[in-house]
Order: structure tokens, then sequence, then C-alpha cells
């Protein structure tokens, strides 16, 4: 059993290449619990961040530093009434949140957390991606319509406005990013004959980062700055997809009550909740894929040209003081325990929120030193350096809707349409003219 | 259904040509659930049912799609055709009122004609075939799917540049039409 | 059992079929223009079809062109449609029958 578990763990390529339908499973399974884990984290990282922004606190009560607070929430969305509005659709009603958790998961599909690590990779990738975030509108819609009220039609109206008027900014900069995988280093264009695999370029989200390894380069620095430009309305028009802040008008509790989610209460609204955040790990990875070059660590070509090196341990120091970093992360977040621990109130009320935080920092140090062991260390880089630049995104998020102010709607759309996309057909044009004139 | 979807990308996922597994009970699901959301569509009285169903028959034909070997066109179906028009649909029906729609009538007075057309067309099928049958050959050919995207964009460029050109004039036109006739005359 | 070509024609044979039905039988304006999309898919899927037989690309960039055209087509008729709607307040195909009112 352990033989099979380590020989397929040194498989070359990802379970849906290599058709292996039960790890392929075993992959869907992991990407399911982890975005719920990613999203219970960000419910509690959002209040706690976006307290801390505006000089308050946040959640302390539920558990140490309001740690238990999204369980606290989960429990109650699940026990809460279940109300469906007299003369609403009742199939369509029930079908909406189903339809947009499904297509949101679905995206996730794709992703590549590592060489290995995703659970396929298709050739069409980022076409998949955008196609099923498309799909999300459609649930959206289908919610709005149902509830058979008039805050929530009007919102998901302008929040499938909004969402469709901002997919063809992000098209057209992903397929800036793909004419950049079709060069070389120095950004001519490959011809077939003379690329690395056969094709000149490719769709597929491994095959997007192995070009940003084989061009030493992320994308987001390539022909500088028009990579950065193309990040840049990526970057916004990704919050706007998401219906984020400063995009929530839709959504806003001061506009439309709650937009097209105002008639679902409990564990419908936690669906929709965690189609939401889904989406948004879904948009972020494509980011991070496209630009920042997924799971290579940052300064990869340091110590030479050969970046996708198998194993850690035979590349040079600057990889080895790389690879302990999941390791010192651990211990840092142990730390921060620690120390909250001793500036805890020493009153006998706080003594057992006082040992659940030392417990969990325990937790940390262990998850830590299980991270020093060699061989989960060379292993966990890949998914370690993507999970550390999605997580980055998450933040980004969360200090956007602490400091901006909500767009209005037509603002939105005048930016969707009049700035946005102009400027992406404006870096394309560039992108493919300098990859013929460099 | 995204369980389906998986499985069958991971076929679709394939470098070279790969066998694929279980293609004959994809297939007959897939072929199922199209046709019977087609009949679906044909027969709702909700409007808005009716489109829900046709997104079901896009999808499952887009899966058909993969599994021809056509992973670029399963992608543009479901981007294009279930993420765009159909979200297009389910506007319009938003926007036009149904309450009156939803108590009429929803078959025509020729229904019976209409259905006798069809299956008359369907009997026209049936002859075509069986005159034709030895035109098909038995089992399709094996395409390499891995530079699908690639050979497209290839014969899109070189031997299809003026219907992509003519195709990308058509869809100005076509947006330019929709949007001065749905405007509101001021 | 084997899958041929065929079984690929039958299924999009019978959506034709369905669709032409939906075209000719049903009054709601909405509905017909979504049966034409329907016809519209079942040609697609013989192309593909027909494509993979053969072992050329040409029947898949046929089917890109379809579906090009189906958007422009649906955003037209759709447009048609918001414009009657507008005078008429109908969308029933039956009371859709003078060229001018």
């Amino acid at each position: 059993m352990l033989q099979y578990f380590q020989s397929y763990l040194r498989q070359p390529v990802t379970p849906g290449e290599a058709g292996n339908y039960l790890w392929a499973t075993i992959y869907v399974l992991a990407v399911i619990i982890g975005v719920s884990l990613v999203v219970l984290t960000m419910n509690w990282g959002e209040r706690k961040a976006l307290a801390h922004m505006q000089i308050r606190l946040g959640p302390m009560r539920v558990g140490p530093h309001g740690l238990l607070q999204p369980i606290a929430d989960a429990i109650k969305l699940l026990i809460k009434e279940d109300i469906v509005p007299a003369g609403a659709d009742k199939p369509v009603f029930w079908l909406a949140p189903v339809a947009v958790v499904i297509t949101a998961w679905t995206t996730l599909l794709v992703v590549p957390f590592g060489r290995t690590h995703a659970i396929t990779d298709m050739n069409i990738g980022i076409l998949f991606m955008l196609g099923t975030s498309s799909l999300g509108v459609m649930g959206i819609v289908m919610a709005g319509w149902s509830s058979n009220s008039h805050y929530p039609l009007l919102g998901s109206l302008r929040s499938s406005a909004q969402m469709v008027s901002y997919e063809v900014a992000m098209g057209l900069t992903v397929v800036s990013a793909i004419l950049m995988t079709a060069m070389n280093d120095s950004g001519m264009y490959l011809r077939h004959a003379e690329s690395a695999n056969g094709l000149a370029g490719t769709l597929s989200m491994i095959g997007i980062v192995q070009a940003q390894a084989t061009q030493g380069t992320w994308f987001v620095f390539k022909f500088f700055p028009l990579g950065l430009i193309a990040f840049g309305i990526f970057a916004v028009a990704m919050v706007a997809e998401t219906n984020r802040a400063p995009f929530d008008l839709p959504e806003a509790e001061s506009e439309l009550v709650a937009g097209f989610h105002t008639e679902y209460s409990g564990f419908r609204w936690s669906l929709f909740m965690l189609a939401e955040y889904s989406g948004m790990v879904a948009v972020s990875s494509i980011a991070v894929t496209l630009w920042l070059g997924g799971w290579l660590r940052p300064f990869a070509t340091v110590h030479g040209r050969r970046i996708e090196i198998p194993h850690y341990w035979q590349g040079g120091a600057l990889d080895f003081a790389s690879a302990l970093l999941p390791a010192l992360l651990f211990f840092g977040l142990a730390l921060a325990c620690f120390l909250a621990v001793a500036r805890m109130p020493k009153l006998s009320v706080f003594r057992l929120q006082t040992v659940g935080l030392a417990l969990f920092g325990a937790l940390l140090g262990f998850v830590g030193v299980v991270l020093l062991a060699p061989p989960v260390r060379d292993r966990v880089q890949d998914v370690f350096w993507f999970g550390a630049k999605v997580a980055v995104f998450m933040y980004l998020y969360i200090w956007y809707r602490a400091t901006f102010p909500r767009y209005r709607f037509d603002q939105l759309m005048r930016v969707g349409w009049k700035v946005l996309l102009p400027a992406g057909l404006a870096v394309l044009i560039a992108t493919a003219v300098v990859g013929v004139v460099l | 259904m995204s369980m389906a979807v998986a499985l069958l990308a991971a076929e679709a996922g394939a470098g070279q040509t790969m066998t694929p597994v279980a293609t004959g009970f994809f297939f007959y699901l897939l072929s199922a659930l199209a046709i019977i959301s087609a009949i679906l569509v044909i027969t709702r009285r909700n409007p808005v049912h009716c489109a829900l169903s046709l997104i079901v028959t896009l999808l499952s034909l887009a899966s058909l799609f993969l599994m021809l070997y056509a992973p670029f066109v399963a992608g543009v179906q479901i981007m294009v055709y279930a993420g765009g028009i159909m979200v297009l649909f389910l506007f319009v029906i938003m926007l036009v009122n149904l309450e009156r729609a939803l108590k009429e009538e929803q078959f025509n007075k020729q229904w019976l004609a209409g259905v006798a057309v069809a299956l008359g067309l369907g009997a026209l099928f049936f002859v075509v075939y069986r005159n034709g049958q030895n035109l098909f050959p038995g089992t399709p050919l094996e395409l390499p799917e891995a530079q699908n995207t690639q050979q497209i964009g290839l014969g899109l460029y070189q031997n299809y540049l003026l219907p992509f050109e003519i195709a990308s004039l058509l869809l100005l036109v076509a947006i330019v039409g929709a949007v001065v006739m749905a405007k509101k005359r001021s | 059992m084997e899958l041929t070509t065929l079984h690929y024609l039958v299924v999009a044979a019978a959506l034709f079929i369905i669709g032409t039905i939906g075209v000719l039988t049903r009054r709601n304006v909405v509905v017909i223009l979504m049966s034409i999309e329907l016809i519209l898919n079942a040609v697609n899927l013989n192309l593909v079809a027909f494509s993979r037989l053969y072992n050329g690309l040409h029947g898949q960039i046929f089917a890109l062109f379809i579906v090009v055209d189906a958007a422009a087509e649906a955003a037209i008729g759709l447009g048609i449609l918001i414009a009657f709607f507008r005078n008429r307040e109908t969308v029933n195909a039956d009371e859709i029958d003078l060229l001018r009112w």
C-alpha cells in the first residue's frame, strides 16, 4: 500500500493525463475539501483583517481571537429556517445555488497546483476555465429571477451584466498572455519546428507555466511594461468578475438589500458564499498561473537556466534555502500563537481559550516540523508556492474591500467597456507587434 | 454531471492519442441527456425552464464534442453558446412579460401538421441513410488531439482567412443591429 | 457495441427533428428561437462527427463559424423581439400576424 502510494508520487504527469481514475477522484476530493477550508479561513481572515484595518478587533469571543467564528457561522447557517418565497419558481429556486457552486468547483478542475498536482491538464485548460466562469453567470440569473421579488431581479440583472462585461476584458488580457507562451527568451515568435515540444504556444495551464519556466521570466515581467499592464487589467477585471469590492454594488447592503441572494436563507445562502469564494480562488489561480509563474519559486533562474528540477535536493543552495520556507512559515505562525498566548489576560474565564490557542500553536509547530522532513519538504514546494501566491491575492481582495469606495453601476459599466476593453485591446496588439519586431 | 465532465476531461487531457475508457457508457448517457433535455425544451410551459433545458443540451453536446476529439469546439461551445447566448436568452425572457404567456395555449393549432412534417423529415433521413449506408466506413480514425487548437488556428488564419474576416464583420453588424433595434426611441 | 460515426449522426438527426417540431408547433417566439438554436447545434454535431471521420479539421472550423453565426442571429432575433414586444405586449406567434400595425 505504501509502495503504491510512493510509486504514484513519482509519476511525471497529472492523474488525469495518466488516466488514473482513482487518483483523479482523490485529487477532486482534496481540491473540494481544500477550497472549503480556504473559504472558512477567508471568512475568519476577512473579518479580522477588515476589523484591524478599521482599528477595531473583529470577532474575539467565539474562540481564541475568534478562530472558531467560521464554525459557529456554519452551524448557525445550517440550523436556520429554510424560507422559500411565495410565488417563487421552486425547481429553479432550488437549482440556482447548486448551479453556481457546481460551476465554481468545475473551474478548479484544471488549476495547476504543481507540475503533476492538477486534477487533469486539458490542452484547452484556460479556455475551459473562462468558459465555466461564464456559466456561473447563468446561475446568478436563475437565482434573481426565481425569487419573485424586485430586489433580487435587479441585483441579478446588474450582477450578470457586470460579469459579462468584465469577462471580455479578461479574455483579451488572457489572449495576450497566451501569445507570450509562443515566444522564446528574447521575444521572437517560435516557429513550429524549433519550439520546445513541437507546439508554438499552448492553452494548457501546465504548459503556460512551463513556458514561463523555459523562457526564464514570469509573464508579468515580460516585455516590461506590457506584461505588467496586462496583469493589472486582469487584476481589476477579476475583482469585478467575482462581484467583490469595489465592484460589489449588486450585493451591497445599502444598495439592493443583498442583491440576487436576498431571498435565500440558511444553507442556500452559504452555498452562494461558497461559490463566491471558490470563484475568487479560481480567478486568482488564473492570474497566478498566467502571469506570476504558477508553482515556480521567485528568482528561479538564479542558479542557472535549468529551472524545472524534479527534485529540489539536486538544486543549489538557493533551492535548499527556499525549500525550508514552508517550515519556517509554519514556525513563524506557531511563534505568533505563542506570543498571543503570553499576552492573553491571566483570568480564569480565559483559561480554556488560552489552552486552545496554545494547542493550536503546538499544532502549527508540529506541521512545521513535518515540513522539515526531506521527503515532505521536497514534494510540497510546488503546492506551497502556488498556495502562497493565491493567498497574497486573497489578502489583496480583503485589502481592496477595506480601502476603496464602491463604484456606482454606471461608473462600473463605463470602466468595463470604455477603459478596460480598449486597454486590453491595446495591450494585445502591442504584445503581438513586439513579438514580431523584437 | 461535473464528475462526468471531470472524467471526460481526464480522457481529453491525453498528450497524444489515448484509448478512451468507457466511451460507450458516456456516449449513451450524454446522448440520452441531450435528447431528453431537447424534448423538455420544446414542451415546457415556462420559457425559463425551456432555456435551462437548452443549457443542459448545450453542455451535453459540448461533452460529445470532447468525445469526438474536438476540444476547442467544445470549449467555444461552453464559453460562447452556453455562457453567452443562453444568458442573452435568459435576460430577454426576464424582460418580456411572462404571466400572460403562461396562461395561454402553448401549442398552436397546426401542431399535428408540424409533427407530421417533422416525422416525414425523419423518414427522409432514414431513406438517405439506407441508400448511402455503405458510404460511411465503420470506425472513425484516430486524431492526435494535443495540437487541436494550434491546427484550428493555422486553418483559420491560412485556409479560411476570408470567412474569418467575414464572420467578424457579421458580428459587428449584429452588434450594431441589436443595439439599434433594442434601444428605446426617445 | 463499437461506436461508429452513425451513432453520432442519429443523435444529431434526433435533435434536428426535435428542433423542427419545436419551430413548427410552439407559439412562444422565444421558444421558437431556442428551437432554432437546437437545429444549429444538431448541425454542429453532424459536422464535428464527420470531421472526426475524415481526419480533417474542416468540419470543426465550419462548426466554429456556425457558432458565431448562431450568436449573431440570436442577438438580432431577440432584438427584434424586444422591439416588437415594446409595441404589442405579446410574444405569441399567432398574434404577430401583421406586417405593420
